[in-house]
């Protein structure tokens, strides 16, 4: 190990801290529940200090290089964002302030619910959902709801494409929907026909993600979201890929009912290492009575003569009730609302081409050399797949060689449907200059795959750990934390 | 890709032998990488009908979900495969058989594939 763990450096009697005299009467708790042992490392301040920046040393991230990780835009997150969102009046306000005294805060929360209606072609906006899984959730409690609210009970199949994010069925399943899968067509869209033969009166719904996890437009996307309203179901939309399409289409307009927007990936909020996300949910108007509550809602308007609104709450008529404590993560609204109004309109839409330019740019370099099972035209990311003729190599290899040559691996082995799927997404934050090094890396890395393959299957040997036993790690579900836990 | 021939195969890789035996294929184990969990979800006296879900695979890539390549009543569960999943992927055709079914309608096996067919379906799928 490069580095020891914490309890590794623990030693008796050792402290980098101490509490100063109680000066508030002890508490008479029950004996039962008091401990007398607190199995905790004894460690100094420096110790602790040298440990955790010498494993931040470790880490790779997005400030350190490209972090092609397909589907999970790993956008730059610009530090202006930082900036604002520890303003005072932000940072320091409490959710139940009276909201005379929070104006502030309220109007920007307000503000980022009708951008993202600008942005998504929806009716209304909840910012409460914690992160794109939970904003999927209350996505499809609100189809559930909206289906049972017309008395129309019968409605509990949810239809999933073989090329969704793992999520979905996970959603579905989670409200008591029953999932059926829907096959891809040979271009990589939904089959319609597969599709026809599912769109009857026990429809509640479709999850659609578009452009879908390969990285394409769904060509018949009007077709599907026709098929789908006509047999009476509803329309979710997988907002992760939404990256692609600022400014250029709005889902709304398209025809989804609902749609889940990840601000830690479209909007630059922090994604990764508990982040934490944050995954609005926009609405058509046939679900707007069912958002969660509160909204944020000018509750005064303002007056001709200068007066600025009052913000505040309301509670949609259906409401399916609130889904997270307070207001969501407001830390994060006030990132996204930071980089909106930082890009505006014509920002943002420029975010969008960039991101399918540079996508685009990468695969005409590695194509070829890699497999490209659709080929089309990608939109902001692509799958490739991590088999080479001549060679036995596998995406994994692949993958692990890369972060020898100072990238973060894609995404691999998803989606399923891709023999040894490498899912790439460079994002637009990169320049030409680091995506032909990133390309460059797949090149070489595709000789060495056929000239010594052994390098591959060894790899990464760059790194503090190397090939880890990935089977012993699923198998062996063993947390080594230097302590002894009490195990069920 | 291994392919004995006095088995019938269906769509979604599960193999089934004349005593109504089933399993998963080589491609399948292949194409799962190594398999890490079994569940199988069916016991000894379930109904299944063919398409219902009768394990799980959990691999270090993915989950795959097995079905029955044929209706019938559960006959038999290999209780090995939960402590020695990785038998799947050194013997699929033999030692990480899943369950045995009493085929309640021959004709289901015989509409399913022989070993050629299905070497034919799986090279057709290789992306």
């Amino acid at each position: 190990m490069a580095e020891a763990l914490i309890y590794e450096l623990s030693v008796p009697g050792r402290q980098g801290l101490r509490f100063p005299a109680c000066d508030t009467p002890l508490a008479d708790l029950p004996q039962d529940m008091l401990r007398q042992e607190l199995p905790l490392p004894e460690v100094s301040e420096v110790d602790v200090v040298r440990h955790y920046t010498r494993l931040s040393r470790l880490n790779y991230a997005i400030d350190l290089g490209m972090y092609p990780l397909g589907s999970c835009t790993m956008k730059y997150n610009p530090k202006i964002n930082e900036e604002v969102a520890r303003f005072n009046g932000f940072a320091g306000a409490h959710p139940l302030q009276p909201i005379e005294t929070v104006q502030g805060c309220l109007a920007l929360m307000f503000t980022l619910q009708e951008w993202l209606k600008e942005i998504g072609g929806f009716a209304g906006v909840t910012l409460q959902p914690a992160a794109g899984a939970h904003g999927e959730l209350t996505g499809v409690l609100m189809m559930r709801a909206y289906h049972q609210a017309r008395g129309d009970l019968r409605r509990d199949k949810i239809l999933i494409p073989d090329s969704a994010h793992g999520t979905n069925p996970a959603t579905s399943a989670m409200t008591g929907l029953r999932v059926v899968e829907v096959k891809s067509d040979g271009r990589g869209n939904i089959d319609l026909e597969a599709l026809k033969a599912q769109c009857d009166d026990t429809l509640a719904g479709i999850m659609l993600t578009n452009p879908n996890t390969l990285g394409l437009f769904e060509e018949n996307v009007q077709t599907v979201v026709q098929m789908v309203h006509q047999a009476g179901g509803l329309v979710y939309g997988d907002g992760a890929n939404l990256n692609a399409l600022l400014g250029i289409v709005r889902p709304g307009d398209l025809g989804f009912d609902v749609m889940h927007i990840n601000l830690h990936k479209t909007f630059s909020t922090p994604h990764g290492g508990g982040g934490p996300g944050s995954g609005p949910v926009g609405v058509s108007a046939a679900l707007l009575d069912f958002l969660p509550a509160p909204l944020i809602a000018i509750v005064e308007p303002g007056t001709p003569d200068g007066d600025p609104p009052l913000y505040g709450f309301s509670t949609p008529a259906k409401s399916i009730g609130r889904v997270k404590s307070f207001n969501g993560q407001f830390g994060m609204v006030v990132r996204a609302f930071t980089y909106i109004l930082m890009h505006g309109p014509e920002g943002l839409r420029a975010i969008s081409e960039y991101a399918v330019l540079n996508a685009n740019y990468l695969l005409s370099k590695i194509k070829g050399v890699y497999p490209l099972p659709y080929d089309r035209t990608c939109m902001h990311e692509f799958v490739v797949e991590g088999h080479l003729p001549g060679s036995d190599v596998h995406a994994l290899d692949i993958a692990k060689r890369l972060m020898d040559y100072n990238f973060h691996p894609p995404t691999n082995y998803f989606p399923l449907i891709v023999r040894e799927a490498l899912m790439i997404e460079p994002t637009e934050t990169e320049s030409k200059a680091s995506l032909d090094a990133f390309a460059d890396a797949l090149l070489k890395i595709a000789e060495e795959a056929r000239s010594q393959p052994e390098l591959l299957k060894s790899a990464p040997h760059n790194t503090p750990v190397g090939r880890v036993d990935e089977v012993k790690a699923a198998k062996e579900l063993v947390l080594c934390c230097g302590i002894d836990v009490p195990r069920e | 890709m291994n392919t004995p021939t006095n088995l019938k195969y269906a769509n979604n890789d599960e193999w089934i032998n004349a005593e109504g035996v089933v399993g998963v294929s080589d491609y399948a184990q292949d194409q799962l990488s190594d398999v890490v969990y079994v569940e199988i979800s069916v016991a000894v006296g379930d109904q299944v009908k063919k398409g219902d879900t009768i394990a799980t695979i959990e691999s270090v890539k993915a989950a795959a979900d097995v079905y029955a390549p044929a209706s019938g009543v559960v006959a038999a569960i290999n209780e090995d495969l939960s402590n020695t999943p990785e038998i799947v992927n050194s013997d699929p055709y033999g030692a990480a058989w899943l369950i045995k079914i009493d085929v309640s309608d021959s004709a289901e096996v015989k509409a399913l594939m022989d070993a050629a067919a299905y070497e034919t379906y799986c090279s057709g799928r290789q992306h």
